[in-house]
């Protein structure tokens, strides 16, 4: 049985990254942009873990950082939940190209 | 001793009236202004009456000379090597003499806009301006500094200026304050430029030692200044002519005469004051102030007074003999008197041999503000009754308006020199010191002492006589009150006995006493010129006839020219429209428009298209940013990984 080594989690965690980006920049919903960016930070998070795994095993600093991040975006996603639904309220949508009023 | 708190007293209770009524007058003071005004001149010309009788009489004489005595001095601004701009009051005879003259026409004049000026909407203004005017007047006859004359002189301009545009909803008036301010201006660059050779030359700027320095033959300032020459002509001539053109651009001399019968825009009690009585002789004062430095250095530069002051004085006076508005009549009178000033000062020496000249002019400006400012009260009079400035309009007003009537003639008698009155002793006086040294001056001078006669006369008779009594429709509307009598009066009485006033005891060049020289003989050509012009006058205007009109058009296209005053105006407009607009004013414009407005709107207007273009790049879109931030990380990226070593 062949077991998975450090290429195939970072190809997994690259793809997810740009699947996470793609989606940031083509979505006009801000709650699938809000997901988009969830994909990012965890292909990031991936990434801690498969090197904290094959690179320095026996320590658990990239551990920590993951839990950090997970921490993180979970706080992001309150604060970002609570943008939209005010924006929502203002603008009765959640269009990310409706809400362009600051620019020139 | 003199005492220097009343001296400073005297100009600057003028100034508290200014202050008083400028800031408080229009909303607390406004009927009350001009009592206050009044009282407070009527103190200072009661302090100004003092230090002169004390001057005159108690202390002033040491040694049988009048002293230059330095009433009080305070240095103001010190640059180096003792030039210094100082404030203080010089005390000699001509400045007390001023003092009096100043303060005693002002109070008539405050006492006469009581009644003229009454019920005028800016009446707290008035005398404010008033105020300031006195003051700056009373300031710059102190001087002690020429420095200090300089911004004293600017002063009185300003108020001038205040005073003649005061009808400011009227465009005559408004041309009429700013041509004279820009002419007097243009003038007044020629008397700074004068002061800084002066000053560069003696290195002071205080009027006793300047004189002092460039005036002995010996010292090493008068040596440099009269060996440094430019264009052939030394450089304390130079000074002296640029000084003098400050002087005939205030005192309305050739060719800077124009401004005055314009101003005449001004309220007649103004006119009285500043264009008749005192600043229009500003010009002559400072002359006489330098007159040691003109008669003992710069000889070129006094033939060069006495020449404009006696052309002036000619040519004003056939001006005088066309004009209708009996304000320019008045208004051409005053400059061809002041030239007259001019002249005797040019004619006169220093010293005892031919000093007769300063004394004179001094006499003839003392006089001269009697009857000029009493003329123009009682044209003041006539205006007021009658409601315009056109001879053609009044007539036959000697039964309306007796005072003014009685007064006038007085006036008109001195301003003609016919014995006994004030303007003979001072006229015959300047004749005799102009007979004495230069003829050809003497002839115009005398000329112009018969014109003179016939244009008062012709003023005199067409006002108050000419036409039948005319029956008026508003009877009740008398000559003005006693307010506007009383001043009339007073002058009528200095204009009447102030000739026999001594005047060479006190008044003179050196401070020695001065004897006049009369002798019957030479005044009988002056007064039979005088009184055949008066009876010209008579035949020609006493009752209404068709002889001026024959005799103005036989006279043909020199009666048209002096009419028009000899095209002076157009001269100007021409020049400066045609010649220096065109020349100078043209390219200058398009040189600011194109190079330096070129300059600025170029950058603004690149900053303007580069910002339009890039203005889109803040769009507001939030994904767009981001495009922005991953593009730029990945550019950094390959930046530092790649090229940054």
């Amino acid at each position: 049985m062949l077991q998975p080594g450090l290429n195939h989690i970072l190809f997994i965690s690259t793809a997810l990254f740009f699947i996470g980006v793609y989606g940031f920049f083509t979505r006009r919903n801000l709650v699938t942009i809000l997901m988009s960016v969830e994909l990012v930070l965890n292909s990031v998070n991936l990434n801690f873990i498969a090197f904290n795994k094959y690179v320095w095993a026996g320590k658990l600093d990239g551990l920590f950082f993951t839990i950090f991040v997970i921490a993180i975006a979970a706080a992001e996603a309150a604060v970002a939940i609570a943008i939209i639904i005010n924006l929502y309220r203002s603008h009765h949508s959640i269009d990310v190209n409706k809400a362009e009023e600051m620019k020139f | 001793m003199l005492n220097e708190n009343y001296l400073l007293l005297i100009p600057l209770l003028p100034l508290a009236g200014f202050v008083l009524l400028g800031l408080f007058g229009k909303k607390y003071l406004k009927n009350a202004s001009g009592m206050i005004g009044t009282l407070l001149l009527l103190a200072s010309a009661l302090l100004a009456l003092y230090v002169a009788y004390g001057y005159f009489f108690e202390f002033g004489k040491v040694d049988r000379v009048y002293q230059k005595m330095i009433g009080f001095q305070f240095t103001w601004l010190q640059f180096n090597n003792g030039v210094s701009i100082d404030m203080g009051a010089l005390v000699d005879p001509i400045s007390v003499m001023m003092l009096v003259v100043i303060t005693f026409v002002s109070l008539m004049v405050h006492i006469y806009s009581l009644g003229y000026m009454k019920g005028e909407e800016r009446f707290a203004t008035y005398y404010s301006f008033l105020g300031l005017f006195t003051f700056s007047m009373l300031g710059l006859v102190m001087s002690s500094n020429i420095f200090q004359i300089y911004i004293f002189w600017e002063l009185v301009g300003i108020s001038s200026f205040l005073l003649i545009g005061f009808y400011y909803e009227k465009p005559s008036a408004v041309a009429a304050c700013k041509k004279a301010f820009i002419v007097t201006r243009f003038a007044d660059l020629g008397f700074l430029i004068g002061i800084l050779i002066l000053s560069f030359y003696s290195g002071t700027l205080d009027f006793n030692t300047l004189i002092q320095r460039l005036t002995s033959p010996d010292s090493a300032q008068f040596q440099n200044a009269i060996t440094s020459s430019f264009l052939g002509i030394s450089a304390l001539t130079w000074g002296m002519v640029l000084v003098f053109m400050g002087g005939a651009g205030k005192s309305a001399m050739l060719p800077f005469h124009i401004w005055l019968p314009d101003a005449m825009e001004g309220p007649t009690p103004v006119s009285a004051l500043i264009h008749a009585a005192t600043m229009v002789v500003a010009g002559v004062y400072l002359i006489a102030r330098l007159f040691p430095v003109f008669a003992l250095s710069a000889p070129d530069a006094l033939h060069l007074v006495a020449y404009v002051g006696a052309i002036t004085a000619f040519f004003a006076a056939v001006i005088a003999c066309t004009q209708t508005d009996i304000k320019r009549v008045l208004a051409f009178s005053t400059i061809s008197q002041i030239g007259y000033m001019m002249f005797a000062l040019g004619v006169a020496k220093y010293g005892s041999e031919a000093a007769l000249g300063y004394t004179a002019s001094m006499f003839h400006l003392f006089t001269h503000a009697m009857f000029k400012a009493l003329l123009f009260l009682g044209a003041g009079s006539v205006i007021h009754f009658i409601h315009s400035n056109e001879m053609k309009d009044m007539g036959g007003l000697r039964k309306y308006l007796p005072v003014t009537h009685i007064t006038f003639l007085i006036a008109c008698l001195a301003i003609s020199g016919i014995p006994p009155f004030s303007g003979f002793f001072s006229k015959e006086e300047i004749l005799l010191a102009a007979s004495q040294n230069n003829q050809f001056i003497f002839w115009i001078g005398l000329i112009t002492s018969g014109l003179t006669a016939f244009y008062m006369f012709r003023l005199y008779f067409s006002i108050f006589w000419n036409k039948a009594t005319p029956s008026l429709p508003d009877k009740s509307h008398g000559e003005g009150g006693f307010v506007m009598n009383l001043p009339l009066i007073l002058l009528a009485i200095g204009a009447a006995l102030a000739g026999f006033i001594p005047f060479g005891n006190f008044v003179s060049a050196s401070g020695k006493p001065v004897e006049p020289g009369f002798h019957w003989q030479f005044s009988f050509l002056p007064v039979l010129l005088a009184l055949t012009g008066i009876l010209i006058a008579m035949r020609m205007y006493k009752k209404e006839n068709l002889l001026p009109d024959k005799i103005a058009s036989s006279f043909g296209g020199f009666y048209k020219a002096a009419y028009h005053k000899f095209y002076f105006d157009e001269l100007y407009l021409f020049i400066t429209k045609k010649i220096i607009f065109n020349l100078i004013g043209k390219p200058a414009t398009w040189f600011d428009r194109n190079i330096v407005n070129g300059l600025v709107n170029a950058t603004g207007n690149t900053t303007a298209t580069v910002s339009a273009k890039i203005k889109g790049i803040q769009s507001g879109k939030v994904q767009q940013y981001g495009l922005y931030f991953l593009v730029a990380t990945i550019a950094m990226a390959v930046l530092f990984i790649y090229w940054w070593k």
